[in-house]
């Protein structure tokens, strides 16, 4: 059984009198453990498809199992639960709260779940250090670069110990040799386990990933599983 | 989530705003404010009232004789004696719910010393309707512990003392003439001041009620031309000593069930609950004011919050991405609301109590400041930060998590 199965999900919405048709029918498997990159232009309904497997869109038909459960008939807490313990997001804009230190920043999901108090803050410091900044914990996002801020937002993600980490253009704002330590970091991840789905244009982020997706229109158009290029962390 | 941890990050997110959380709080503390300096003020006022009910006489009941009708002309309550001394004896003997019992003859006759005269209100009574009306001696002994004495001695009302022998004399061993009757003064009566209804209490002289019926005003022989005052024995609630009262006098009347009574009892104490009962009427005032105010405050905290909602609303994305539940945000929020109006309504407790005490201090006027005032002030305005938060709370629970990632 894979992690994710996608069995014809369409997704249609409308903007104003216009009917959107995002999903057009995408069947999709991805096991657990792989590394898998998204491509396509926009309007290509990839971000949609992210959406979805975020749990954070319904699709309009079709089924998607995550992790052998069937998510389109699950309400609002339910998917808010699903985000929680299972998914981890890592967004192109970092999506960090203001004027909170990184360390808060972190705790985020394991306030919603529950944790208490003491495990939260030794959970996340050691999220923050995984990820190399172990010595910024009070450090606000104002603070920080834009690599230090993202690499902030990937330790938000992986706190939770998450089956599934998924990251929305997350080198999308910054430089070639940031993208470069980000990808290393969801390299890193992946070899730990963690199942890493990430939706970029570049080809040449893409190639770091295993198995390359690409759509258009609604629909997967190719779906090809290759070696992937190494990112080297700088010493 | 736990409730503590919502409420510091309430806390923190107030304090990221810290001139708008208190411009916001500022409606909810100017509105509590007032209301606490004006109760204070107010309930200043009525216990000054009854304080001077008080002086009146505690739980006082006030019995008469019944109206005479003759000819189809029905006279006022007394106008027909029926109270005997017998009743006045049952009543002071049988009665458990009665502390004191006394009679009170009243005529008004001119009081006349040796350089002065004037016409006063004189009064038969016995050492029991001091008590009864709290009176006290200033100076001087007080009546005969006899109540049958029939001795020619007269307590004196201040203001009587004033007008025969000047304001500051003590007239004690001095004789004065009541309807040309000598009598000795033997004590001078502490002032009460004003009536409820401005009468002049001090304006009196009193003497034994039997010197009162045999020297200055024929007696009714068995009958009691005049008034029983009864004051209900303590933790004794006056209605009750009223129907006991009732019962007895019925009773030795041999008055039919159904039939009118021939006697009539006032209680005084119901008087004094009107005086509260328009009191009551500035406190419904207070609180129309308070809620108008507070309505006003809590329309501010719905703007802010509803400002604060289209913000934050990338927060509320990442905060719902993270697994945070709609009733997450929704407790968010409105414990938000919450603590600014509670916050503003404490500010407010405290503001108040600081302007009751300066008005008070600059004016000379009487303070009460009631506990249960404040934290009713107190408990509202933190109702009123949950009836405003709800709304932009549930606002902000009901976004769409992706709309709101996407929020510029």
């Amino acid at each position: 059984m894979a992690l994710i199965e996608l069995r014809g999900v369409t997704r249609e919405y409308h903007m104003g009198d216009v009917e959107v048709r995002a999903l057009r029918g995408v069947t999709l498997d991805i096991e657990a453990g792989e590394f898998v990159a998204i491509m396509g232009t926009s309007g290509s309904g990839k971000s949609t498809l992210m959406n979805t497997l975020g749990c954070l869109d319904r699709p309009t038909a079709g089924a998607y199992r995550l992790d052998g459960r069937e998510t389109s008939t699950l309400d609002r807490d339910e998917l808010a639960a699903i985000r929680n313990r299972t998914l981890g997001f890592v967004f192109q804009n970092f999506n960090l709260l203001a004027r909170t230190s990184a360390l808060e920043n972190v705790e985020l999901p394991l306030l919603y779940a529950g944790v208490p108090a003491a495990e939260r803050h030794a959970r996340a410091a050691t999220a923050l250090e995984r990820v190399g900044l172990g010595k910024r914990l009070d450090h606000t996002p104002s603070q920080l670069s834009g690599g230090q801020q993202q690499r902030v937002a990937i330790a938000r993600a992986l706190v939770g110990e998450p089956r599934l980490i998924l990251a929305d253009e997350p080198t999308g704002n910054l430089d070639s040799a940031t993208s470069i330590e980000v990808m290393a970091l969801l390299q890193a991840l992946g070899r730990s386990g963690i199942t890493v789905v990430l939706v970029t244009h570049e080809h040449d982020i893409a190639e770091y990933a295993a198995r390359n997706i690409t759509m258009k229109d609604g629909l997967v158009i190719s779906d090809v599983r290759r070696e992937p290029l190494g990112a080297e962390l700088p010493a | 989530m736990n409730l503590l941890a919502v409420i510091r990050v309430a806390i923190r997110a107030l304090l990221r705003n810290r001139l708008r959380s208190f411009l916001t709080a500022l409606g909810i503390i100017i509105g509590v404010a007032a209301v606490i300096a004006m109760v204070s003020i107010g309930e200043g006022a009525k216990a000054r009232v009854e304080q001077s009910f008080s002086a009146m006489g505690t739980n006082l009941l006030v019995v008469r004789s019944g109206s005479s009708s003759m000819g189809g002309s029905r006279g006022g309550f007394g106008s027909q004696p029926t109270l005997t001394w017998d009743d006045l004896e049952a009543i002071q003997t049988e009665l458990g719910s009665v502390l004191y019992a006394a009679p009170e003859l009243r005529t008004n006759a001119p009081v006349i010393s040796e350089e002065q005269n004037w016409t006063t209100r004189v009064a038969g009574v016995t050492p029991d309707y001091l008590l009864a009306r709290n009176w006290h001696i200033a100076s001087g002994s007080s009546l005969p512990e006899d109540p049958n004495s029939g001795a020619k001695v007269v307590l004196l009302g201040a203001t009587v003392v004033g007008k025969l022998f000047g304001a500051y004399s003590d007239p004690v061993g001095q004789i004065v003439r009541i309807r040309n009757v000598p009598f000795e003064v033997i004590g001078v009566l502490a002032p009460k001041g004003q009536s409820p209804m401005g009468d002049d209490y001090d304006d009196t002289a009193l003497v034994p009620v039997r010197a009162f019926a045999d020297k200055l005003q024929g007696g009714l022989k068995k009958f009691i031309s005049g008034t029983i005052y009864v004051s209900a024995a303590p933790g004794v609630p006056t209605a009750r000593a009223e129907r006991d009262l009732g019962n007895l006098l019925r009773d030795r009347h041999r008055i039919r069930f159904g039939a009118e009574d021939d006697f009539n009892v006032r209680n005084l104490a119901e008087m004094a609950s009107a005086q509260e009962e328009s009191t009551k009427t500035m406190t419904s005032l207070l609180a129309a004011i308070a809620a108008v105010s507070l309505l006003v405050g809590g329309i501010g905290v719905m703007n802010i919050m509803l400002v604060s909602v289209t913000e934050r609303t990338r927060e509320i994305g990442v905060r719902m991405a993270v697994g945070a539940r709609p009733r997450d945000i929704l407790m968010q929020f409105l414990v938000e609301a919450l603590v600014l109006a509670t916050i503003g309504g404490l500010c407010g407790v405290l503001l108040g109590v600081g302007i009751a005490q300066q008005l008070s201090k600059s004016f000379g006027w009487a303070l009460l400041i009631r506990v249960d005032v404040i934290l009713l002030s107190v408990a509202v305005s933190a109702a009123v930060g949950i009836a405003f938060g709800l709304y932009p709370a549930r606002k902000a629970s009901q976004l769409d998590p992706i709309e709101a990632l996407r929020y510029e």
